[in-house]
């Protein structure tokens, strides 16, 4: 058997659904710009892609708006598009053969923060007896739960950046254990005051002015990265059953692989080579077969010059390259959401036969070996592509992602 | 004391928890489960609040349990209100 792709449901700063998102990424058109949903005039870090034109209540059940944070209103939007994506009829399935696993980063933090302000303001009354989950990193897999009438298998992978590819993995164990759809994925958004200053915390975000130069891996000039907000949702189904209904497939889950940086100072080697070593035995996969490397892309001189390092170990005896993008340079940083939606777009990539670009990178240090591709996108027909996310604090993870062997429609 | 009346009730709900799944908040409501007009335990905690903000009327958590339906809700708030102002 193998986990098949049936359904994406993409809520992205480039682009509200599949085809918005897709366009804006081959165009290399960036999302990043000054922070519009507060104030950031007085904060040393300005920048972020956010999700543009999203109406909440368009998208979102009235009885529901009260009670959510904007991540589960666009994780509750982007499900419903995946599962509309992937022609299932949630009404028809036995209800206990559905589950729902979603990464989260920080949960609802933007619904947090006004419910501390009606603490300290007015008091401990006026805080929302919604605050008791609205806030909490399950909330979106809860809430998609809930609204699909899903109640087979569930929970939520907290792993920073490498969250979505986490949760992805998890529900590819719960589809071999015998639940028959898995809604999956990864989605944040907490671009607001509160969520800045934590987020700031790290010290890591760029604090250039311009746009075009503030996320720029494996350039050079990198100097940090870009926080978005946002992510994407997919449906796993069992691929059997997908070519039973005649149902057509983005790709297979065909291999993952986790690891876990050693302490700081062990003077141990960082652990993204392995995971991508165990992720490609898993898929019973050799590196000469892999098409495209879709990078974590950190955006720090160390953390690039690691990752490349940990790319050329695994790829370098190739005769032929392979090509590497990373097109949330388009997007920032969406943590848990960052690692789904490249999932989403390397599924995108391998359906469609085209590679999207990495955006406004055009000085690569030196020495880097590695394959590029810069400014536009390549056309290309990889049978397979390899995901990369590092989260914080030393969380790596890989997925390898295998076409589909059905015919596209 | 001004008294709590089932549009109030009807407001604070759609305006903390959305529409009820009934064709209007009138006597009709009355005797329907809360459940039943798809409003679940939180949604009836944070009307609570939301009374004792506006209302000045404190119905204790526990006592909200019990209260399945906005005649029982209607009937304990303002036994609660008298009880308060004697």
């Amino acid at each position: 058997m193998a986990a098949a792709v049936t359904g994406l449901g993409i809520a992205a700063p480039t682009g509200l659904g599949i085809e918005d998102c897709w366009s804006a990424m081959l165009d290399g058109r960036s999302a990043i710009r000054t922070v519009s949903r507060f104030e950031a005039e007085r904060y040393p870090v300005r920048l972020a892609g956010q999700v543009p034109d999203f109406v909440p209540s368009e998208h979102v059940p009235k009885r529901l708006l009260p009670q959510t944070d904007r991540e589960t209103r666009l994780a509750l939007m982007a499900a419903e598009w995946a599962l509309e994506d992937a022609g299932v009829d949630t009404g028809q399935r036995d209800e206990y053969d559905m589950g729902v696993i979603t990464a989260s980063t920080s949960g609802g933090f933007e619904f947090g923060q006004g419910e501390l302000q009606k603490l300290w303001s007015k008091g401990p009354g006026y805080v929302s007896a919604y605050q008791s989950f609205a806030w909490f990193y399950a909330v979106n897999t809860g809430q998609i739960s809930i609204r699909n009438g899903m109640r087979g298998p569930s929970g939520v992978l907290v792993s920073e950046q490498a969250g979505g590819l986490d949760a992805v993995a998890q529900a590819r164990g719960q589809l071999r254990r015998g639940t028959g759809l898995l809604v999956t994925g990864g989605l944040d958004a907490s671009i607001c005051p509160w969520g800045w200053v934590a987020q700031m915390a790290r010290g890591d975000m760029s604090r250039e002015r311009h746009p075009e130069r503030a996320y720029l891996p494996f350039d050079r000039a990198a100097s940090g990265y870009v926080p978005g907000e946002g992510g994407a949702v997919l449906v796993l189904e069992e691929s059997e059953a997908v070519r039973e209904r005649g149902q057509h497939s983005y790709g297979t889950i065909a291999g993952y692989g986790a690891t876990f940086d050693p302490a700081p100072g062990s003077g141990r080697q960082p652990g993204l080579r392995r995971a991508i070593e165990v992720a490609l035995a898993d898929a019973g996969m050799e590196p000469e077969e892999v098409g495209v490397v879709f990078a974590d892309g950190a955006g720090l001189p160390e953390a690039d010059m690691a990752e490349a390092l940990a790319i050329s170990a695994v790829f370098g005896a190739r005769t032929d390259p392979v090509p590497v993008t990373v097109p949330k340079t388009m997007t920032g940083r969406l943590y848990s959401g960052g690692s789904a939606l490249d999932l989403a777009i390397a599924l995108l990539c391998l359906d469609r036969g085209v590679i999207p670009p990495t955006a406004n990178v055009t000085d690569p240090v030196p020495g880097l070996r590695l394959d590029l591709v810069l400014g536009e996108p390549r056309p290309a027909e990889p049978a397979s592509a390899l995901v990369l996310a590092r989260g914080h604090g030393g969380f790596n993870s890989a997925m390898v992602l295998r076409a589909s062997d059905t015919a596209p429609h | 004391m001004q008294r709590f009346s089932n549009d109030d009730l009807g407001r604070i709900l759609r305006d903390c928890a959305g529409e009820a799944d009934a064709p209007a908040w009138d006597e009709d409501v009355l005797d329907t489960a809360f459940t039943d007009l798809g409003y679940d335990s939180i949604a009836i905690l944070e009307t609570t609040s939301r009374i004792q903000q506006e209302f000045g009327i404190r119905v204790e958590d526990e006592a909200v349990a019990d209260l399945d339906t906005p005649r029982a809700f209607l009937e304990h708030v303002n036994d609660v209100s008298a009880a308060h102002s004697e």
